[in-house]
């Protein structure tokens, strides 16, 4: 007997539950099956927890320059169990929240893990679920390398570095991405000395240059070293500790973190006997999230990159809404999905690279801003921080907006928000923005790319 | 107190215009009514007077600048009796920023303030843009990108939220493919879409192979507002074409009686003249011909304005001769010299070639037999006149010689019938073969 569903959604993460909810609010009776936790990685493993651990060395780090701020705090200790059961705490807490969304939107949750018997057929252990559309949102796991993988003790991907057994005292970081960065960033601010090994030329590679080169700078400041242009030739774990060779030298770290990207999980759901067309591993989606076989979805990071939590979760709410045939189904646009690195300071940018444009024709014109000139910067002690923005000089279009510094990770929206209304240049000049606030820093790097900056 | 002179508006939908060239220096004096400038709009250049009194302190717009707004402040002058001092040095850019903001200094590239249009008039004869029905709803990029490529938005249609007008819609309606490099896939993305995927905008490809070598020649504005209206006027119109022949030889002999009478007066009428009263006349026998599709209505036009196809360097342009039917035919040589002769200097006002209700296209004198051709949007008809030529001629049961001329027109088929077409063509061919009819 099996059971009868209009869409079967394969994986509850950020992708996987919000085209559910989507696809319940249009009608449509789903279900979704989990081989582990609700909320897939975002939630329990990724994106969440770290933002907790993050803000516990935010903390950490302003009561360590409290005298900065005409406050004593003494010597500050703390509980790296305490802290990283916090983490857990929260990302707990968000677990049962989906639990709850689920129930509210009527979706039928399904634990175990899933297989495509047929286009229209979900095993999952003995049960069967019927459904014209089926989701694939699988996600993606850490990335491992026969010469680096990863023993959970000394050795550890992000989802051992959440949950540390230990705190490093002498961390390598092998990988400059913003999950690499994260990391490095948090030891760092807890104390751990930390060294990361990047194999291009500059840390955050798909970031603009310049703020790769900003943040390098402000990470040396801090004590970080940075290898780039540089491979991990071999990594062996002892009970004290790592060697690491790097560059032809042994070098002794108490920890090493992987984050050489990620792979998508696409094994054992019988998608090859389906014949769905895969690239490396990656499902082949259109803009819809339409596979080569009829009525098989895919969204999220199985399907490529970026894998960002809030492109699944876009993409879920596009399939859903082709699949439930919305009046106001749209394609995907992969050109305005913003991205954010919570290090220290923060970086977060939307579209094109300056390099990026001028690759693809454009005439640019730059702007830029720094930190140093914006009031509220200053008065909250975070005077480090640019702002630069690239738009097409014969359109006004703004191509790419590009931020380091405080809290960029909540301003870099505005961009986003003018990006996807094609605001021109104009438009964002003439815009009033709040003072005092950080966001003046986004206004003058408009005005600078005219040469009407203000306050610098 | 400075005295700025701002970007006039040519026409009443003139949003921006080119600043063609500058015709005085810093320094130079200029009185009321002085020409400073030479604006290039979508298809006229139009010369830019002084209003006021005093010297030029400044230029600021660049000779050849596009996309200059209408109403922006282009230059400064010095008003009467007042020392012609530099403005004030902007602010040096590397200053240290003081701690706390202060107040903005308007420099000189903020924006203008808002001033009442200077143009001229209104001309209340000129058809709307677009039918009425409220505001365009299009991005601020989709404007700009309309003006860029000369796109009327009034025809696009918008797939935005809402329906509004987005940059997409506007580079579909131009027949192109989106920028180079518009949307490459974003940092590390390796993976390309499904064959089944919309296909990605193309990226900026070099000449196809094979070509031989070639210049590349940036358009005009005129030559983007005959491509974007002529493939709006034949992708959009459904078209029909009537052809008929014409016996010339009654109107050539007038033509000469006319010309020999009119020769103390300087005047003298080419075919093409009265053929442009011919076709008043017609437009006004058949008045369901002198009519234009409007969305959901139809203008019928009280009056026949008839456009004339004239070629000029770089293009061609349609100067209007208002009331052709009702004016002398004296009066329509003398007025289309003129207005042929200003359009050969591009100096056309906007008023002189917008606004007809069909149009006229002679290209008998390079002795085209016949052709068909493009409606003039919006109007509802076009006709297209061949050489006159002594051809074989059946009259009763003979074979005789006569000077024929093949006249194709092209209708709006969504609001001129056939039938009422070649009602209309009958009526211009009686008016071509008796031609004392237009006189009377």
């Amino acid at each position: 007997m099996s059971e009868s569903f209009d869409l079967v959604i394969i994986g509850s993460g950020p992708g996987g539950y919000v085209a559910a909810i989507r696809a319940a609010q249009l009608g449509l009776k789903v279900a979704i099956v989990e081989r582990e936790r609700l909320g897939g990685i975002c939630l329990n493993w990724g994106c969440i927890p770290t933002k907790a651990l993050l803000r516990s060395a935010e903390i950490k780090h302003y009561l360590d320059h409290a005298e900065s701020f005409g406050l004593s705090a003494g010597a500050v200790g703390f509980d790296l169990a305490a802290v990283t059961q916090r983490s857990r705490k929260v990302a707990g807490q968000l677990n049962a929240g989906v639990a709850h969304l689920m129930r509210k939107n009527r979706v039928t949750v399904v634990e175990g893990a899933a297989v495509l018997a047929g286009p229209r057929e979900v095993r999952v252990s003995d049960r069967t679920l019927a459904a014209p559309n089926v989701i694939v949102a699988t996600g993606a796991r850490a990335r491992e390398l026969p010469h680096l993988r990863a023993d959970g003790e000394r050795i550890w991907t992000y989802r051992h570095a959440m949950v540390p057994p230990a705190m490093p005292t002498d961390l390598l970081v092998i990988g400059s991405g913003a999950i690499g960065i994260e990391f490095a960033s948090f030891y760092a601010d807890m104390g751990a000395r930390v060294t990361v090994v990047e194999m291009m030329d500059r840390i955050l590679p798909v970031e603009d240059e310049e703020i790769s080169a900003f943040m390098a700078r402000a990470f040396t400041r801090q004590g970080l070293r940075l290898l780039t242009s540089t491979g991990v030739e071999s990594l062996v774990a002892d009970a004290d500790g790592v060697t690491a060779t790097i560059a032809g030298a042994a070098e002794r770290f108490s920890h090493a973190i992987l984050a050489i990207g990620i792979l998508p999980n696409t094994d054992g759901l019988g998608l090859e006997a389906l014949g769905v067309a895969m690239e490396r591993g990656h499902i082949l989606t259109d803009a819809f999230g339409r596979t080569s076989v009829e009525g098989i979805w895919a969204i999220g990071d199985v399907t490529g990159p970026p894998w960002l939590a809030h492109k699944a979760s876009h993409e879920g709410v596009v399939a859903a809404e082709a699949i439930a045939g919305h009046a106001h189904a749209h394609p995907m646009d992969k050109t305005n999905i913003p991205g954010c690195t919570y290090s220290r300071p923060q970086v977060a940018s939307v579209g094109l690279t300056e390099a990026q444009a001028r690759a693809a024709g454009y005439e640019v014109r730059i702007g830029r801003f720094q930190a140093i000139g914006n009031g509220k910067a200053i008065a909250l002690g975070e005077p480090e921080g640019l702002v630069k923005t690239v738009f097409d000089a014969a359109t006004g279009a703004l191509l790419g907006a590009h931020m380091a510094g405080a809290e960029v990770t909540e301003l870099i929206q505005g961009y986003a928000i003018a990006r996807q209304c094609e605001a021109t240049h104009e438009t964002l000049a003439a815009t009033i923005f709040p003072h005092p606030t950080l966001s003046e820093m986004m206004h003058e790097s408009v005005l600078d790319a005219e040469g009407r900056v203000l306050h610098l | 107190m400075p005295i700025d002179i701002t970007m006039p508006a040519l026409s009443p939908t003139m949003e921006s215009g080119t600043l063609a060239r500058w015709l005085v220096k810093v320094g130079d004096r200029v009185r009321p009514g002085d020409v400073v400038a030479e604006i290039e709009t979508d298809k006229a250049t139009m010369e830019v007077e002084a209003v006021d009194e005093g010297e030029v302190l400044e230029l600021l717009v660049p000779e050849g600048t596009e996309e200059v707004r209408v109403n922006a402040v282009i230059a400064r002058l010095a008003g009467e009796g007042e020392p012609a001092a530099a403005p004030p040095p902007a602010p040096a850019p590397a200053q240290p920023a003081p701690a706390q903001p202060a107040p903005a200094q308007p420099g000189p590239a903020q924006p203008a303030p808002a001033q009442p249009p200077a143009g001229p008039p209104v001309a209340a004869a000129a058809p709307a843009p677009h039918p009425a029905g409220g505001r365009i709803r299009a991005s601020p990029l989709a404007r700009r990108v309309a003006a860029n490529l000369g796109v009327d938005l009034a025809g696009v249609s918008g797939t935005g939220p809402g329906g509004r007008i987005v940059r997409a819609d506007v580079e579909a309606a131009a027949g192109r493919a989106p920028q180079p490099g518009v949307l490459p896939a974003p940092p590390g993305a390796a993976v390309p879409e499904a064959a089944a995927a919309p296909s990605p905008p193309a990226p900026a490809l070099p000449p196809a192979d094979g070509l031989p070598p070639f210049d590349t020649v940036r358009l005009s504005n005129m030559r983007k507002t005959i491509a974007r209206r002529l493939t709006e006027a034949k992708t959009s119109i459904p078209h029909f074409y009537l052809t008929v022949d014409c016996r010339l030889d009654a109107l050539l002999a007038l033509r000469a009686e006319l010309n020999r009478a009119l020769e103390p007066r300087g005047v003298k009428l080419s075919v093409n003249d009265m053929l442009v009263k011919a076709l008043g006349l017609a437009l006004e026998a058949v008045p369901d011909a002198n009519v234009s599709y409007a969305g959901d209505s139809l203008r019928k036009f009280a009056r026949a304005d008839v456009s004339v196809a004239v070629a000029i360097p770089g293009g061609l342009i349609t100067p209007v001769i208002r009331d052709a039917g009702g004016k002398r035919l004296s009066a329509i040589a003398t007025e289309m010299k003129a207005l042929a002769a200003r359009a050969k200097e591009g100096r056309l006002k906007p008023e002189e070639y917008s606004g007809g209700t069909a149009s006229l296209s002679n290209l008998g004198m390079y002795g085209i037999r016949e052709f068909a051709a493009v409606i003039n949007p919006p109007e509802g008809l076009i006709l297209a006149v061949g050489a006159g030529e002594k051809r074989p001629f059946v009259e009763g049961d003979s074979l005789r010689v006569a000077t024929l001329m093949t006249v194709t027109g092209s209708f709006d088929h969504r609001a001129i019938d056939g039938a009422v077409g070649a009602e209309f063509l009958a009526a211009f061919r009686a008016l071509v073969e008796a031609p004392l009819g237009m006189l009377a």
